[in-house]
């Protein structure tokens, strides 16, 4: 067994939906998704496939946590059939995205994480495609006490520690920390792995556990520190001068010309 | 205690040792947060050898200017930078804390929110003063909706995308300069070791007053090199969409948009580019928006000023061309 590894994945509406598929409620405040199917936060599908490699490479059991308000089973089936070794999901009305923020949200996970029983590194995506926050990872790190490195595009465990490539907006930079530690990944870590049908089946009879809001004994109400207090859809249309010609070349000539009549160029 | 009540804002250092443009943008956007709230505007900056950014922080608008001071900041390091941060932060509670939503700021930021207990919004691309209390705006939802938000603890945090604030001139009489030796309480964890630089810091795609940007329907490396050309000639950068980078057609230090650069040039030109919502979360403040792209359907012109349907294998060398030949003469600033 060895290494233990916890994934922390957030279900969200599909981010890659076209943007009718996100409905504004203004008056709710909320955001409703419409016709587009949740999946696993595509930064904790980067996390999840770093835990697969560690656990080739050095082996490691791998504990999938996802807390919300109802999780999709297929979806976490699939995640899990990728490689993970079992499941922590935290589910019930109190926790409705709209109604936790970061904070309440890494207090819950913490308090998961303690039920769940010893752990040697916890992976989290870099943001949340729907809170679009980055602050979980962080937030658990600091109530757990442990150190945390961000953005990493390569995750490797050697000898007690953690070595991490961490992004830069102009390369990367080599980070190492004793573990137990916590890690965020971003996208440059690369894709989930697919599970073979095979893998999925199987992975229906790895062990599952679900907790209750009363069993983390955390409330969440009183907990946020950050209020939404409006929701509006953003206003980015322009209205677009379109170069036309009879050719592709002349039209790319056009252009040029026109650009520089107005004083863009 | 004297900055109790204050906007406080942390600022950083440019490759020069001058304070980053975000810094005085920021120093603009205290300003504003200050006089709305009655309150002082100070700035903290973190290094070794400050002084002199220090001094022009002071001459650019604050009130006060911190300059915390150890051997061991002058690179950021998450731990150091908490502990000297907290340290500080034990003497006086600032109404407000602004950081730039930048590499450090993204790191830093939620571990002092997370230390003192305090709400933290980040990635803001507003802020302003109602009633009293600060309200922020950022995207949610990968950009198809912006929440404002308020954060319920005495101190807020946030962290403030570029182009948000507006640097103010120069004010007559500066404010103070406080240097402050840093200390440490808690051990360091964390031991770094070692950097690679990989993006030609010439034209950081952040400040380049053009970008030109290719997508998925570049199609490969080898139209990235055209897009190289006609940036060159406009004295631009090159950025790209998610699928290039992914693809490896362009290096990741290119990527524009949520999870990439946030860019606001003068000029953004986009070359077979839908335009999702993840991409325009990262361009869509650029002054003028030009779009190639031979889906006269997509999304991109709708956010466009000028457009030009068509394969960009036609109209790009074209375009160049015409732009080269109808070049102003040499030295023109844009062309040089
Ligand atoms: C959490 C998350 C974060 C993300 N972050 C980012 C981000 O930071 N930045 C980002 O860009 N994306 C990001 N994405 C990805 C984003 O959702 C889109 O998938 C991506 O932006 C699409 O890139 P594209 O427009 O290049 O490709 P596509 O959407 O595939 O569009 C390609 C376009 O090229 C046109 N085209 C094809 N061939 C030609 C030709 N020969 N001539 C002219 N036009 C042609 C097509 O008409 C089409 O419009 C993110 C996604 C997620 C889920
Ligand atoms: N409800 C959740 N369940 C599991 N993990 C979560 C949840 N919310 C946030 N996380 C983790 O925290 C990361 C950052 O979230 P955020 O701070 O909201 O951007 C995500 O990428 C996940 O790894």
């Amino acid at each position: 067994m060895g290494l233990r590894i916890i994934v922390c994945a957030k279900q969200v509406p599909d981010p890659e939906g076209p943007p009718s598929s996100f409905e504004v409620n203004a008056s709710e405040r909320k955001v409703i998704p419409r016709g587009i199917p949740p999946v696993i936060n595509p930064f904790d599908e980067n996390a999840l496939e770093a835990a697969i490699r560690i656990k080739e490479s050095v082996g490691a059991s791998i504990t999938l946590l996802s807390l919300g308000k109802s999780l999709s089973r297929a979806v976490i089936l699939k995640a899990v059939a990728a490689g993970a070794d079992a499941s922590l999901l935290v589910e019930g009305d109190a926790f409705e995205p709209s109604d936790l923020d970061s904070s309440s949200t890494a207090s819950l996970l913490a308090a998961a994480i303690e039920k769940a029983g010893g752990y040697d590194l916890i992976l989290c995506g870099r943001q949340a495609a729907d809170t679009n926050a980055g602050q979980v990872g962080l937030g658990l790190a600091c109530i757990l006490g442990i150190p945390a490195i961000t953005l990493a595009q390569k995750v490797e465990v050697e000898d007690g520690r953690v070595r991490v490539e961490r992004v830069l907006p102009d390369g990367y930079e080599v980070v190492e920390a004793p573990l137990p530690a916590l890690v965020t990944v971003s996208g440059e870590l690369g894709d989930l792995r697919y599970p073979s049908l095979q893998a999925i089946k199987a992975a229906k009879a790895l062990p599952q556990t679900v907790l209750g809001p009363d069993d983390l004994g955390v409330d969440p109400h009183g907990l946020a520190r950050v209020e939404t207090v409006g929701l509006e859809a953003p206003k980015r249309e322009r209205s677009c001068k379109l170069v036309e010609a009879d050719t592709p070349e002349e039209a790319g000539r056009k252009l040029a010309l026109v650009l520089r009549q107005d004083k863009i160029l | 205690m004297e900055g109790s009540g204050s906007v406080v804002i942390l600022a950083e250092t440019a490759e020069s040792g001058a304070p980053a443009a975000i810094s005085l943008e920021l120093l603009g956007l205290g300003r504003d947060l200050a006089d709305g709230l009655g309150a002082d505007l100070s700035a903290v900056i973190l290094g070794s050898g400050m002084g002199d950014a220090a001094r022009e922080l002071a001459a650019r608008g604050a009130d006060e200017v911190i300059q915390l001071e150890h051997a061991s900041l002058s690179t950021y390091n998450p731990e150091l930078y908490q502990e000297a941060m907290l340290g500080l932060l034990k003497s006086f509670t600032p109404r407000v804390l602004l950081a730039g939503h930048t590499a450090m700021g993204q790191d830093l930021l939620p571990r002092l929110a997370f230390s003192l207990s305090c709400g933290l919004v980040t990635d803001c691309v507003g802020a302003r003063v109602e009633g009293g209390q600060i309200l922020f705006v950022r995207p949610v939802y990968g950009g198809n909706a912006l929440a404002t938000q308020r954060v319920t603890t005495a101190t807020a945090m946030a962290t403030v995308r570029a182009r948000v604030g507006e640097a103010k001139a120069p004010t007559a009489t500066p404010g103070e300069v406080k240097v402050i030796e840093a200390s440490f309480a808690a051990p360091v964890r964390l031991e770094p070791k070692g950097r690679e630089t990989l993006e030609d810091r010439e034209c950081p795609l952040e400040e380049a007053p053009v970008v030109v940007s290719g997508g998925r329907g570049m199609g490969g490396e080898e139209g990235f090199a055209l897009l190289r050309e006609l940036a060159s000639l406009l004295g631009g950068a090159v950025g790209a969409s998610r699928p290039p980078v992914d693809s490896g057609w362009a290096p990741s230090t290119c990527q524009v948009g949520i999870t990439g650069k946030v860019v606001a040039p003068d000029i953004y030109i986009a070359v077979a580019i839908s335009g999702s919502t993840q991409h325009l979360s990262g361009m869509s403040e650029a002054g003028k928006i030009v779009a190639i792209n031979k889906d006269p359907d997509a999304y991109i012109f709708k956010v466009s000023d000028y457009g030009v349907v068509g394969d960009w294998k036609q109209v790009l060398p074209a375009f160049t061309a015409a732009l080269r030949e109808a070049a102003p003469e040499q030295g023109g600033a844009r062309w040089a």
